[in-house]
């Protein structure tokens, strides 16, 4: 249960950070997770009247804000268009629709939870997180830093000549994932994103070049071998280590193919 | 205490709340009984009312968040909820009654949403309502003989 003593809509993003450096106070993204914890918050700082909740697309990048929600990733036509469907894929089985419309891209980043799904697919990508104090950081850096008092404004995903796919498995729909994979072909170099494991996120890239033939079964096989062996995984009530390291090997290769038009 | 102003069913309301205020509180405290506590770990869709016509779980929402929003609860849109909620009883989908509120609500989210959907879609749009009753096969039933008696120009009663 959380106690909060003193809420407040923050009207400049400086606002937010001069309260955010206090520790009993807290930012509040869709406060899905935040609302589990036990935690007795001075001020609650909401961030949801800076207009960060919509996602903006130039001809380079999308600007995601971090108070725009995962149906907004869902239902992006641009976003999807640039990400082959594999933004509204990652998100589309995380609990409901309702859900979707409260959690945010923010929160979900800031937590860099080891189950997020979010964190998986944009791993893939050319991602940016653009943090108030801090500038702009490349989401796998981001992820490997410790939570500390900035703010994370938006996301940036760089367009470049790209594809994606993402592949999960749940045990349930609308469970946490066991495993999450997203894998992309970015400039001619593929790499995985392997989340759920059940640690955070990571990126792998395919360095010995297995692909760099073409994509066929053999080759698609070959690479989600690799990831599979280079992937650290562990075990909890989802599954053991042994079964997530099958599932990036089934689920890798699946996405590989899905690359190369094989779904 | 702080002071929130927001529209809850058509009607302005103007209150003072504690910070740490539920939005099922809230709307509880002003007489829309519908709203239940269910999982309250924002799984079960229970909670479900519209806020600026999005379906949202109310049972993880500030209802500071709330000021100067809109909100919709069961009690404001019967009208709505009447002309498919009798295909649903008749599939015997209302065994228990307790997630109905939450049910009907999201529905009417998915049918202004997308006025025709799919089976597919239906099961899509509702997967963040659970039921412990029926299975669902009772409730997709029921709004699939809606839309088809709508299409053919028919309603409950007929």
């Amino acid at each position: 249960m959380i106690t909060i003593h003193k809420y407040v809509r923050a009207q400049s993003l400086e606002e937010a950070y001069a309260l955010n450096q206090s520790r009993r106070n807290r930012i509040i993204g869709g406060m899905l997770w935040l609302k589990m914890s036990t935690l007795n918050i001075a001020t609650a700082i909401d961030l949801s009247g800076l207009g960060l909740d919509t996602i903006e697309e130039t001809d380079d990048a999308f600007s995601i804000g971090a108070m725009v929600t995962l149906r907004q990733l869902e239902q992006h036509q641009g976003l999807n268009r640039y990400m082959n469907g594999a933004a509204a894929e990652a998100v589309s089985s995380i609990v409901g629709v309702q859900f979707r419309n409260m959690a945010t891209v923010g929160g979900s980043l800031w937590g860099r939870f080891g189950f997020s799904d979010v964190l998986t697919l944009f791993l893939a990508a050319d991602s940016y997180v653009e943090l108030y104090k801090g500038g702009v950081v490349p989401l796998a850096q981001f992820a490997a830093m410790k939570p500390d008092r900035d703010i994370l404004v938006r996301l940036i995903v760089k367009k470049t000549s790209a594809s994606f796919a993402y592949r999960s498995m749940r045990i349930q729909r609308t469970d946490f994932p066991v495993i999450t994979c997203a894998v992309s072909r970015v400039n001619d170099c593929f790499c995985a994103s392997v989340g759920a494991r059940p640690h955070k996120a990571i990126l792998l890239r395919d360095d010995e070049g297995i692909l760099a033939g073409g994509i066929t079964e053999e080759s698609a096989a070959a690479f989600a071998s690799s990831v599979a062996q280079r992937c650290p995984t562990g075990g909890n009530l989802r599954g053991s280590a042994a079964y997530r390291t099958h599932l990036i090997r089934v689920l890798v290769k699946r996405a590989i193919l899905a690359l190369g038009g094989n779904a | 205490m702080m002071e929130i102003r927001l529209k809850l069913n058509g009607k302005t309301i103007t209150d003072h709340i504690d910070a740490d205020l539920l939005l099922i509180d809230f709307v509880r405290r002003h007489g829309c009984l519908s709203v239940k506590r269910g999982c309250e770990t924002a799984n079960c869709g229970l909670c479900t009312v519209l806020m600026d016509g999005k379906p949202v779980l109310s049972c993880s929402l500030l209802a500071a968040r709330a000021d100067g929003h809109e909100i919709y609860t069961l009690e404001g849109l019967q009208q709505e909820a009447e002309a498919f909620v009798g295909f649903i009883a008749d599939e015997g989908a209302d065994q228990c009654g307790f997630c109905n509120p939450g049910y009907v609500m999201n529905t009417i989210a998915l049918l202004r949403e997308n006025p025709n959907p799919t089976d597919d879609e239906i099961r899509a749009y509702l997967a963040g309502n659970l039921c412990r009753c029926s299975g669902y096969e009772g409730q997709l039933r029921g709004i699939r003989r809606f839309l088809n008696s709508r299409a053919e120009g028919g309603s409950h009663a007929e």
